[in-house]
């Protein structure tokens, strides 16, 4: 019997394209936003403990590393929403063709990127500038 | 009929049974974030330039942002105990190392919960700053 000429390993030949970066980035985002829980946590403990250590938390959340993550989860907030979303929606049963997922995919994409950056201004001065 | 392997049932491989309120739980907590993130976002732009403390006390101490600020902490902890777990079950292969991880994963985020948690009671049951 001849042997068919069938791929063995279908998950090393995937083309790269934006559907699973989508997906990769609604799990990066994921994790980015568990990290944020434990500033969230942190602050507000800081913020039970008095004005002194709140003042002396606010100073560690300002600063560049933390700063960055925070950045970087505004970001993950806004497209985990987004792209959270419009999974609710394929688990209700709607939005899986082929033309629909794409759009709907690029909406969550630019409009994540158009909600951080609207985000970013306003709460630009709330948490000492960190946002 | 079962359409498992004998192999398979004796190493109990297969459903663990508890996928499906897993990925309930996680859809419904996911609806619950929707309204509780955006609250917390728009709560964050109130609190107003710096994040004062007293701004914060006094937002908690309101028995709404109170109430919402607890669903949030305890929410979130459970939203991403779920959503981790899958990550780590994709990609961390070694039983041994799953198990232990996962462990630790849920007592991080009990222990973060409840320390959010205390942390919002206290400000709200606190004096008014």
């Amino acid at each position: 019997m001849a042997q068919p000429e069938r791929p063995l390993s279908p998950f090393m030949q995937y083309r790269w394209q934006y559907t699973n970066t989508l997906s990769i980035l609604h799990r990066i985002t994921g994790i980015l936003l568990s990290l944020c829980f434990f500033v969230l946590v942190y602050w507000l403990a800081a913020a039970a403990s008095g004005p002194e250590r709140y003042a002396a938390a606010l100073a560690t959340i300002g600063s560049p590393l933390v700063r960055l993550l925070l950045i970087g989860g505004l970001f993950s907030f806004c497209y985990h929403l987004l792209n959270g979303i419009r999974h609710l929606f394929w688990d209700a049963g709607y939005g899986f063709e082929l033309p629909i997922a794409r759009k709907t995919g690029w909406a969550a994409a630019i409009g994540a990127v158009v909600l951080t950056a609207v985000l970013w201004i306003v709460l630009g001065a709330s948490l000492g500038g960190v946002a | 009929m079962s359409l498992r392997s004998p192999l398979g049932r004796v190493l109990g491989l297969g459903s663990a049974k508890g996928g499906s309120g897993h990925w309930y739980s996680q859809r419904v907590t996911a609806v619950a974030l929707v309204i509780l993130g955006c609250w917390f976002i728009a709560s964050l732009a109130l609190l107003g330039a710096g994040a004062p403390h007293a701004a914060v006390v006094g937002w908690l101490h309101s028995p709404f942002s109170a109430v919402m600020a607890l669903l949030l902490v305890a929410i979130t902890a459970y939203h991403a105990q779920l959503g981790l777990q899958v990550v780590f079950e994709d990609y961390i292969s070694d039983k041994g190392t799953r198990l232990v991880v996962l462990v630790a994963l849920k007592f991080a985020l009990v222990v973060a919960a409840l320390i959010g948690i205390l942390a919002v009671l206290r400000i709200a049951f606190g004096a008014q700053a």
